[in-house]
């Protein structure tokens, strides 16, 4: 397996997860520059958090036009794994690799903490096999984190088993106060129908480190290199 | 304004004295024109020049074994910290653009000081921030905070550098003048560092990054005057910060020095371009010739005077070797940013600006600039009344309160005590994955430097009520609590930056509590081997009506931990653990927020303070915690014992029962925040070698009680449990601030 990080100009998040994947997970790892055009012979693609053209028109708008990203909706149209972290997940909802949108935060603030999330999907590579009945301690930094989408969206979410992870509380209540960005059902995290491509709001590159005291990030990392090689 | 010779009106319509008009004349040999009058009031207003303050500042430690730069030759401090590796550090104040423009001023502050930096060669990895504000129930106090914070967090967050700690303080002092002060930490390799330096006849000079603007034009002489009515006037002064664009340059410039093409760079803050050419070259001993037509303009029809004080936001100016041009192009065409040769070294010693193939001005360089032509001045000072007026303070006239609880409460939810997740959840604190007390508080935030098993500590502290009543005591309080809290987490205290914010230093009054300030941090710096790398002077923090705010002698203060798993945390961990309180039991109330906020006494002289006790304790603490023989170590200092206990407890998810020990008052025990006190929790099977071992060290101590499981218990009377305690706690900012 390798692993192709995107960097645009704004992406902040890159490094942290290049050095994960090299030096915790102990993966083949390369990043891709945003005006280069080929993938390099990645079969997994992470695009990181960050601001990427400083967001400034409104997140992830504008990085989705780089060269890179073409080869990365041609890679996750042939049923290339493709995962968005933060910013990344709303450049692929930008992109239409993924459904929904992500809006400004209920609170209108940027918040950055640790929050807890609780796996739905069983038939997706990230969540299967994790524990249903525990929660996980990762951390959030985003002003933009609000998932929202159309009802008709939200239920093709549900009947295909789609919603990633839901936030709770640290006793793993799904209640409206753990629901701190006011997503729609608390979906801190989606999947395609095709289960091939992911997004995240919460970063679990900032829970491998034993040096963090929390690893909890590498539960939702460590099914991605059980994958077999395209 | 055309470019037509100047009158004494005009320079002193620039801010310039007299005496300051005849000696550029006699600089020059002749008349200056606009353009030259123009620069020499940016270069010689207080901002840049430290005219009113230097004189002082040379007298604070500035050497020392680590110090591999002198406090103000480079842009910012630099400390070896051993392994080829050097920590860049400084803060700096942008009191007077937060005042006006809370969002744009605060934001510029923390894209400055990283600026800062990177200039040096090193990659930021921590950031911190120190805020001052009014009373919080007024609605400008929250318009102010509330953009601040925005500020502050929009440029740190995109910029994605951690925001890992800070302070925030609420009193009426400040509320026309805030204090906004912000620190940056970075690291780089030894032989990586660069300079702001120029030499080598011939040599291209280029502006990089942003295209130059008419914003920020004369901020430097704005931030040198008192915050008056006319201050919104004042408006066009205050720059525009791009996170975006800061965060490209970083990169850029972390990636030309790298390549070892660069001579010097500097980061163009106050006095943008002029500030930028004439210390580089008076540091060089060279000239330069400056095509002001070559710099990338936002605007057209832009005067020479406006090109040259500009304070557009995210530029370097960069010096580099004749010939390796290209490269320096190709670094900054791959980051999408501008990079434009703009004129060359020469060996004149003079600045020559052309445009339109004209000469605009002309000035020599080494006399614009501190430590080469710039005023220094010696100011008169003067005690005022009210300092022998606070130490008549007595405390038997002070009743003690009926209900001790209901004090406790009073502090726990205090704007100045409670909570500050309000403020600190909107940074984001842990990018870059290095912030090692995410999970687990510490007094002060430790990050780790990857490729090491180091960890800097980095705090900034003041209590400007102390400060203010004894600006000698409380500015070595200051120094001393920066260094309790890096020695409280485990860590060595290695050196300080400072940001000075002061009054107008024309009243003698305002600048005898500078002369205070400076001989108070000069002993505690000396006492604890941390050199002054570097800061800043914030003076004229004053406005019309309300008087100078406290004197604030913000300490930012670097320390270092050999292995970051050595790090000591401060919350309590197990129950029945006993608890004890190290260090002397003063009866003293005095300067306490209990004293000032709830007793309404605004009067008394600085909590009692003695430096060696104080440097003695700091060294027991470092002691115990790497015998192990510690669980939690918190120091105790806003809102006293009680709060320490609170604070510990709630960061344990646990209670405490203890009890109060005679002979002293027991308001002085539980709420006094007499110095040089810290709270430990240690498990029962070390009880008997901790004791000792403070025995041993002469270090006083009592044994206060024990972890408990949910209720904070004082003398067997339960003052409310933990829910109560987070309720108050953690609630009390969002409640102003909806």
């Amino acid at each position: 397996m390798k692993f192709g990080i995107t960097v645009f100009p704004g992406s902040n998040c890159d490094e942290d997860v290049f050095y994960v994947f090299q030096n915790i997970l102990k993966q083949d790892v390369v990043k891709l520059w945003h005006k280069e055009t080929s993938l390099q012979g990645c079969d997994f693609i992470i695009v990181p958090g960050g601001f990427s053209y400083g967001d400034y028109l409104r997140s992830g708008a504008i990085a989705r036009f780089s060269p890179i990203m073409d080869a990365v909706v041609e890679h996750a149209n042939r049923g290339g794994y493709v995962l968005g972290i933060c910013n990344g997940f709303q450049i692929l909802t930008e992109a239409g690799l993924l459904p929904g949108t992500l809006l400004r935060n209920i609170s209108q603030k940027f918040v950055c903490k640790n929050a807890y999330i609780k796996p739905v999907s069983t038939s997706a590579l990230m969540t299967a096999s994790l524990d249903s009945q525990r929660c996980y301690k990762i951390p959030v930094a985003h002003a933009d984190g609000r998932y929202y989408a159309s009802e008709d969206t939200i239920k093709e979410l549900q009947d295909h088993d789609q919603i990633l992870f839901q936030y709770c509380d640290a006793n793993g209540q799904i209640l409206s106060e753990s629901n701190f960005n006011g997503s729609l059902l608390s979906i801190a995290g989606v999947t395609n129908r095709q289960k091939n491509v992911f997004g995240l709001m919460p970063h679990p590159e900032r829970a491998c480190d034993e040096a963090l005291e929390n690893t909890d990030g590498r539960y939702l990392l460590e099914p991605l290199l059980s994958l077999q090689t395209v | 304004m055309k470019n037509e010779l100047t009158t004494l009106q005009t320079a002193r319509d620039l801010g310039l004295l007299e005496e300051e008009y005849n000696r550029i004349q006699e600089i020059l040999g002749r008349v200056p024109n606009f353009t030259e009058l123009s620069i020499f009031s940016v270069m010689w207003s207080e901002h840049c020049s430290y005219k009113n303050s230097i004189a002082w500042l040379k007298k604070l430690p500035r050497g020392g074994e680590r110090m591999l730069a002198e406090a103000g030759e480079e842009n910012a401090g630099l400390v070896d910290i051993g392994d080829g590796l050097a920590c860049s550090f400084k803060i700096e104040s942008h009191n007077h653009p937060s005042a006006i423009e809370p969002y744009q001023g605060a934001a510029t502050g923390v894209g400055g000081i990283n600026r800062d930096i990177f200039t040096m060669g090193a990659r930021p990895i921590a950031q911190l921030n120190s805020l001052r504000f009014g009373d919080l129930s007024s609605e400008r106090t929250q318009w102010l905070l509330k953009g601040v914070v925005k500020g502050i967090g929009d440029y740190g967050n995109a910029f994605g550098i951690p925001t890992v700690g800070g302070e925030l303080y609420f009193d009426t002092c400040y509320q026309v003048n805030p204090l906004v002060n912000a620190f940056s930490a970075g690291i780089v390799e030894t032989d990586k560092i660069a300079s702001a330096i120029s030499y080598g006849v011939g040599n291209p000079v280029f502006i990089v990054g942003s295209a130059t603007g008419k914003d920020g034009i004369h901020g430097a002489a704005f931030a040198s005057k008192d915050i008056g009515e006319d201050s919104l006037k004042d408006l066009p002064a205050v720059q525009v910060g791009d996170p975006f664009q800061e965060k490209l340059l970083l990169e850029a410039t972390l990636e030309v020095i790298a390549s070892g093409c660069v001579i010097g760079i500097q980061d163009m803050g106050a006095a943008g371009i002029i500030c930028s050419t004439s210390e580089m070259s008076a540091k060089g001993e060279h000239g330069m010739d400056i095509w002001l037509d070559e710099v990338p303009l936002r605007q057209p029809d832009m005067l020479p005077f406006e090109i040259l004080l500009s304070e557009s936001q995210e530029r370097m100016l960069i010096v580099v070797h004749k010939g390796r041009e290209q490269e320096v192009l190709d670094i900054f065409a791959k980051w999408d940013l501008n990079c434009a040769q703009i004129g060359v070294v020469t060996d004149t010693g003079k600045l020559r600006f052309y445009q339109h193939g004209a000469l605009a001005a002309e000035v020599p360089a080494h006399d614009l600039v501190l430590g080469g032509g710039a005023p220094v001045y010696h100011r008169e000072y003067r005690e005022p009344a009210y300092y022998q007026q606070f130490k008549k303070f007595d405390p038997a006239s002070v009743a003690q309160p009926r209900d001790y609880a209901e004090v406790g409460k009073f502090l726990l939810r205090h704007p100045n005590i409670a909570s500050r997740a309000w403020v600190a959840e909107q940074y984001d604190s842990m990018i870059g994955t290095n912030t090692v007390t995410t999970n687990t508080p510490s007094d002060a935030p430790v990050v780790r430097i990857k490729g090491t098993s180091k960890a800097i500590l980095v705090k900034a502290d003041c209590n400007g009520r102390y400060v203010h009543a004894d600006p000698e005591i409380g500015s070595a309080i200051a120094v001393a609590e920066s260094a309790r809290n890096i020695v409280c987490s485990g860590g060595q205290a290695v050196a300080i930056t400072n940001c000075l914010n002061f009054g107008n230093p024309y009243n003698p009054e305002v600048y005898w509590q500078f002369v205070k300030t400076i001989q108070g941090m000069k002993k505690a710096c000396e006492k604890f081997n941390t050199p002054v790398t570097g800061g800043n002077v914030s003076f004229y923090n004053q406005s019309d009506d309300g008087g100078a705010v406290f004197p604030t002698p913000v300490i930012g203060m670097l320390g270092l931990l050999d292995h970051y798993e050595n790090k000591m945390t401060l919350d309590f961990k197990n129950e029945n653990d006993p608890i004890y309180l190290l260090g002397e039991l003063t009866n003293d109330i005095s300067c306490s927020e209990y004293l000032y906020s709830y007793c309404g006494i605004k009067s008394s002289p600085a909590p009692y303070f003695d430096l060696e006790k104080e440097f003695q304790l700091q060294q027991a603490v470092t002691q115990i915690i790497a015998q192990r023989l510690v669980q939690s170590v918190h120091d105790v200092s806003d809102g006293g014992l009680f709060i320490a206990l609170a604070e510990s407890a709630m960061a344990g998810n646990k209670g405490f029962e203890v009890r109060t020990v005679d002979p002293i008052r027991k308001d002085a025990f539980w709420f006094g925040e007499g110095q040089s006190r810290v709270v430990v929790s240690v498990k029962e099977a070390q009880q008997s070698t901790l004791e000792e071992t403070l025995r041993t060290l002469k270090i006083p101590f009592v044994l206060l009680g024990k972890v408990s499981h949910q209720d904070f218990t004082v003398d067997t009377k339960v003052w409310m449990n933990l829910k109560e305690a987070k309720q108050l706690y953690d609630n009390t900012l969002a409640s102003y601030l909806k």
